[in-house]
């Protein structure tokens, strides 16, 4: 499979790259940790060290030799672990904190920027071991810098886990008054899911699924900049069916562009390739945005009636341009919307034209969910969980993948402003519904899982 | 073995003398030139060469260190990529 030597297929490839930001967001190292359990917290903590350090040592060195030799960014690496609830069912008094401690250091020490998996699977309920585990993810995420937590509170053949939801708002609201002096960090290392992937490489929510082999190379690429650019040049009449193509043939040249170095990089680390996830996942540098991507399409801006389409058909066509290009496309794969990370969206917001209804309304047809939403400190955690249980109903009714990633700012009022810095942005605080939730949420217990017949 | 191919992408103000050094570092590098393009994209000079570093006794990314210090001394820009990137973005 050779090319020709061709000077505008060169030009484009330099151009994506260069002007576009077409770049690999994440290269993640899925490990499993079943084997590293113990009855005692100190060798347990070791065995996970040890793993962790032995099979990611050469994970940074050899992303950069890739990024040298072809000359794409690839911008974070990360490692992505069985779920810490599991592996710590068995430990008599675990502390929790020092094995978060553990991961930390051992993410540190190889020199990924963040560690996945601090994390429960609880949609049909809790186990002792996930309750006990639970309560410690505020202080976990408060004590340590690269570790990421996520917990899957509804499922399309489970139902949603009320009681799960409820303890979930409270985690949030706890983790980002832990972190307050830092705008509420801790939740930004947080989300909750229904549906949650077992391979996706993306944070906060990756985790290497029990489902999943020993370990495997999965790979994220990006590139809503691309896309912007593809649709931008093409004639303002086109219809959208030429738009869509245009997309699919966009989002096929990222894919076979992140599979090469996917491949390169789990043969180099003597690993399996696991799978490529192609998400657009906007950054706040200008023109990386997938708000861009709607205005590209015609609209003034995201959160115009329009978006929930536009977003519908983006999601669509990035998926099947990415499967002609992979037999392996899985995680995530689509468009995500994290309103701090995306320059159009953090303007929309500022505008008051993208305010959380729609935002929800946009979840039932984006990859993933609410993402990156700053909210007032004092919204009451009945409120939050009210906003959760939307999102995971979208995805169990959808069959599809949903999740709350919000910042309760402590201390801070709808309209105020709040900077995560780096990838996380910065973010206008989103005016919430003042009215009661509390008495549906008190009443616990479980959402039956839906019929999957009879769909309309 | 798998040939080994990059693509030399050089780009900037044109003047004398830019062929003649990029080439003669590849000489240095005993890196092979099997193809050479230019053309002049929005008033720039755009030169590409696609070479076989396959014999080449010195290693990927010395010989990008070097094509890099030629053209900074040229005062143009460049890129060295392993041509796969290429072959696998547009081909079906």
């Amino acid at each position: 499979m050779t090319m020709d030597f061709d000077v505008h297929n060169i030009m484009e490839t330099i151009e994506m790259i260069k002007v576009h930001h077409l770049d690999i967001r994440t290269v993640t190292l899925s490990l499993s940790l079943r084997d590293c359990c113990s009855s005692d917290t100190k060798k347990l903590s070791a065995k996970i060290y040890d793993k962790i350090t032995k099979y990611a040592s050469n994970l940074a060195k050899c992303a950069c030799e890739l990024e040298d030799e072809y000359s794409i960014p690839i911008i974070n690496k990360r490692i992505a672990v069985t779920p810490i609830s599991i592996i710590t069912e068995s430990v008599d008094n675990p502390d929790f904190i020092h094995i978060a401690k553990t991961l930390d250091k051992a993410a540190k020490e190889v020199g990924v920027d963040f560690l996945g998996g601090y994390s429960a699977l609880v949609e049909k309920g809790c186990t002792e071991g996930d309750k006990r585990f639970m309560a410690s993810i505020p202080e976990a995420l408060a004590s340590t810098e690269r570790v990421c937590s996520s917990v899957n509170l509804a499922g399309s053949k489970a139902g949603i886990n009320m009681v799960g939801v409820y303890k979930t708002a409270e985690i949030i609201k706890k983790a980002a008054e832990l972190t307050k002096d830092k705008d509420g960090i801790g939740a930004a290392k947080f989300v909750c899911f229904c549906n949650s992937v077992t391979d996706n490489p993306f944070m906060a929510g990756a985790y290497c699924g029990v489902n999943e082999p020993e370990c495997a190379l999965n790979i994220g690429v990006s590139g809503p900049g691309v896309v912007r650019w593809a649709i931008e040049n093409m004639d303002k009449k086109a219809d959208l069916g030429e738009v869509a193509n245009t997309i699919k043939k966009t989002a096929f040249k990222i894919t076979t562009t992140g599979e090469l170095i996917g491949r390169e990089l789990a043969k180099r680390l003597d690993i399996p390739f696991g799978v490529i996830d192609l998400s657009l996942a906007p950054t706040p540098a200008e023109g990386d945005s997938v708000a861009g991507i709607f205005q590209a399409m015609g609209l003034s801006d995201a959160g115009a009636h329009g978006t929930t389409a536009a977003l519908a058909m983006l999601n669509d066509a990035v998926k099947k341009g990415g499967i002609m290009a992979s037999s392996y496309v899985g995680g995530l794969s689509g468009a995500f919307i994290p309103v701090s990370e995306d320059a159009g969206m953090i303007e929309a917001a500022r505008k008051g034209v993208l305010t959380i209804d729609k935002l929800e309304a946009m979840t039932s047809v984006c990859s993933v969910g609410l993402d990156m939403i700053a909210i007032p400190g004092d919204t009451p955690s009945a409120t939050i969980a009210g906003m959760i249980a939307d999102e995971m109903a979208i995805g169990m009714i959808n069959k599809k993948t949903t999740a709350v990633r919000v910042i309760p700012v402590w201390g801070k009022k709808a309209g105020e402003w709040v900077k995560f810095g780096g990838l996380l942005g910065e973010a206008p605080i989103m005016k919430m519904h003042d009215c009661d939730s509390s008495v549906f949420i008190n009443r616990l217990g479980r959402i039956p899982a839906p019929i999957h017949s009879l769909n309309n | 073995m798998t040939e080994e191919k990059i693509i030399v992408t050089v780009t900037g103000q044109d003047k004398t003398g830019i062929v003649a050094k990029i080439a003669t570092t590849l000489n240095e590098c005993k890196v092979n030139i099997e193809d050479i393009k230019q053309t002049i994209m929005q008033d720039y000079f755009v030169m590409m060469m696609l070479c076989n570093i396959t014999n080449s006794p010195d290693s990927f990314s010395t010989i990008k260190d070097k094509l890099t210090e030629a053209s900074k001394s040229l005062n143009m820009t460049i890129w060295v990529q392993r041509k796969e990137i290429f072959d696998r973005m547009h081909t079906i």
